[in-house]
């Protein structure tokens, strides 16, 4: 039971954990715009913290079409094939 | 046969003798079969073995090389894990089905030909089912029977597409296929339906979920991947499968996006992942190929890993749906780090499998410059993310307390977890241990500073995105309609509707009828019956008649 006293202690410090990961995020982004790429296949490869803009962007597009989807066509209730 | 084993021998006469055995001598048994697998499969040397000729058919029932060896490796591994997860079932048609299973999806990658190969397909189907019907109720069988029909429609389609290549060209020999038409497209379409490309997918995500927990592992690992197998062998460079994985893979975030079950999230992301695997046959450059090979591999031990985690979940708390899960890490914490393993392979983190093969199709789009296929997939990337890594952990895990208190999984179970977990970072570490099996020399390097900057970045901000929209990214207590709407709704309603116009005009018909007999009836009794005009001279009167012709047509033939 250690293993789950030692989450429950991590989620504990849930805030202090958020804040590591802001500056994690945001030191990604300047690392990205430092180092220059090597790749030059695409245009957008060149462009510093691209993959973050495409990562949250791309998130938030797939959730919004997925559950307009979901209401519009594909949502049923469970009971829906039961004979 | 003369010199090595065949895989599949092995396995059903293992299956065979575990028939006979029970408690922990089938368990042992069990365990020595899969390790033996595994040796058999490691040690067979290339080659092609057994050919005859049957019929005037030459069938080459088994071939060994570079390619059948990548696919009969991690099935061999696979089987030996699912083993060991399965070790508590008491269920002796669970274990046989697996190893029946196993087996015929080794004879297909090991078959040469393609009468071989149709054997073992059709197989594979009836052994697998099993897994399917063994979690005994009411909505497994259902599934059950309609996971056996649309297989034993694609295997039609396919049979008929190995015959008319037959009289094609003359041989069943299982090579690239030459577009000649129609047997090309049969052939392909067969394939696809196991590959569970869309519109013919829908057999994936509606029967794995109603699987058993550890018959699910292996419906995971083998019915796909032998597609892939097969599509790499058959038809690289059909440039129709980049758009068909580019759409699957899509299609498959969509739906986990809205799934609520936690299995059938998972089954559809084989279905994205498999989309990254046909696109790059599609693709066909020896860096795509080899990228669809890897991340069938490593495909392989993270979907194995996050199903037996899923599996751990429904067998300690007995729920399936992420609105009835929540506060699970505090009483699961090894099947949490376990399953999370397994997420961050499927999701492509640096260090974990899933990074050097994911982005080895990708750099192949990159090179083939296919910007499209290269963001898409990459969006694809963050609908993996999304749905594996951070909904389900998220809902089920954590998130609000649903009064759940299960204790921890058993030690098989995260003995199995263990083991896939382990290679799931071994291959991530150590990616050319993998590299070297590839059918082609591998000149990839996955570890740069701009593959890993571009993965991190994408990733960690769709956890942004999703701890943005977190109200809205949950499951809901419904169930999304997919093609198998089709075959579940439409076409019984065709088929009930047809059955009731045709049965009200059957009798609108047979009513019409009846009343005219009736007036027939009425007429001739209003003549004949006892009130009846010609009724008067009934008895005697026409008797004396009817003689009298009797007479005259006896003294007609006797005159003739």
């Amino acid at each position: 039971m250690d293993l789950g006293r030692l989450l429950q202690a991590l989620v504990e410090r849930g805030v202090l954990l958020r804040r590591i990961m802001y500056v994690v995020l945001a030191g990604l982004v300047v690392a990205d715009i430092l180092i220059p790429s090597k790749y030059d296949r695409f245009p957008w490869e060149s462009i510093g913290g691209f993959g973050a803009l495409y990562g949250f962007f791309g998130c938030i597009l797939l959730i919004v079409i997925a559950k307009v989807l979901g209401h519009v066509l594909l949502y049923r209730p469970e009971d829906y094939y039961d004979e | 046969m003369s010199n090595v084993l065949h895989p599949s021998i092995l396995l059903f006469t293992g299956a065979l003798v575990l028939t006979l055995l029970r408690g922990r001598w089938q368990q042992g048994w069990l365990l020595l079969v899969a390790a033996a697998l595994v040796g058999v499969v490691f040690s067979l040397p290339a080659g092609v073995y057994g050919a005859t000729e049957f019929l005037g058919i030459q069938l080459t029932p088994m071939r060994v090389d570079e390619l059948s060896l990548v696919f009969a490796s991690v099935f061999a591994l696979i089987t030996l894990v699912g083993a060991v997860y399965a070790l508590h079932v008491k269920d002796t048609t669970q274990h046989v089905a697996a190893l029946g299973y196993a087996g015929s999806a080794m004879g297909v990658v090991f078959a040469g030909d393609l009468v071989t190969l149709y054997v073992f397909w059709e197989l594979m189907v009836f052994t697998s089912v099993w897994l399917i019907w063994c979690r005994r109720n009411p909505t497994s069988m259902a599934a059950g029977f309609r996971y056996l029909l649309v297989h034993a429609a694609g295997g039609v389609v396919l049979l008929a597409g190995i015959i008319l290549f037959y009289l094609d060209t003359g041989t069943v020999q299982f090579a690239e296929i030459d577009n000649t038409g129609i047997a090309f497209y049969l052939i392909l379409v067969g394939f696809m339906l196991n590959a569970a490309v869309p519109p013919l997918g829908a057999w994936l995500t509606d029967a794995y979920p109603e699987a058993t927990v550890t018959g699910a592992i292996f419906l995971s690992a083998l019915t796909t991947k032998t597609a892939v197998y097969t599509l790499i062998r058959g038809f690289p460079g059909t440039e129709l499968l980049v758009w068909f994985g580019v759409g699957m893979a899509l299609w498959g975030v969509t739906y986990a996006a809205l799934a609520n079950n936690i299995r059938r999230l998972l089954a559809y992301h084989i279905i994205s992942q498999v989309g990254y695997m046909v696109a790059g046959v599609g693709m066909g450059t020896i860096m795509a190929l080899n990228g669809s090979a890897s991340h069938a591999f490593t495909h392989i031990f993270y979907k194995a890993l996050l199903f037996m985690g899923a599996g751990a979940i429904i067998h300690m708390t007995g729920r399936a749906k992420l609105t009835e899960l929540g506060g699970l890490y505090r009483y699961m914490p090894a099947t949490f780090l376990l399953y999370m393993v397994g997420a961050l392979s499927i999701a492509a983190f640096p260090l974990f499998s899933g990074f050097v093969s994911k982005t080895m199709v990708l750099e192949a789009a990159a090179l083939d410059q296919r910007a499209w296929v290269w963001l898409l997939l990459s969006l694809t990337a963050v609908g993996t993310f999304l749905s594996t890594g951070l909904k389900l952990p998220w809902f089920a895990f954590f998130g609000p307390d649903k009064g759940l208190r299960p204790a921890e999984a058993p030690v098989n179970m995260l003995v199995a977890m263990g083991i896939a977990a382990f290679f799931c970072i071994f291959i991530g570490i150590y990616p050319q241990w993998l590299y070297a099996m590839m059918p082609a020399p591998v000149d990839y390097q996955a570890y740069t500073s701009g593959h890993v900057l571009w993965e991190l970045q994408l990733l960690l901000f769709t956890a942004v995105g999703f701890f943005v929209l977190i109200k809205y990214a949950g499951g809901q207590p419904k169930i999304t309609v997919d093609t198998d709407w089709l075959y579940r709704r439409a076409m019984p309603a065709v088929v009930g509707g047809i059955h009731r116009t045709g049965g009200a005009m059957w009798r609108a018909v047979l009513g019409a009828l009846m009343r005219k007999l009736t007036a027939l009836v009425a007429t001739v009794s209003a003549h004949h019956g006892p009130q009846g005009i010609l009724a008067r001279t009934w008895p005697t009167g026409s008797m004396v008649l009817w003689v009298a012709i009797l007479l005259a047509a006896s003294l007609l033939i006797y005159y003739l």
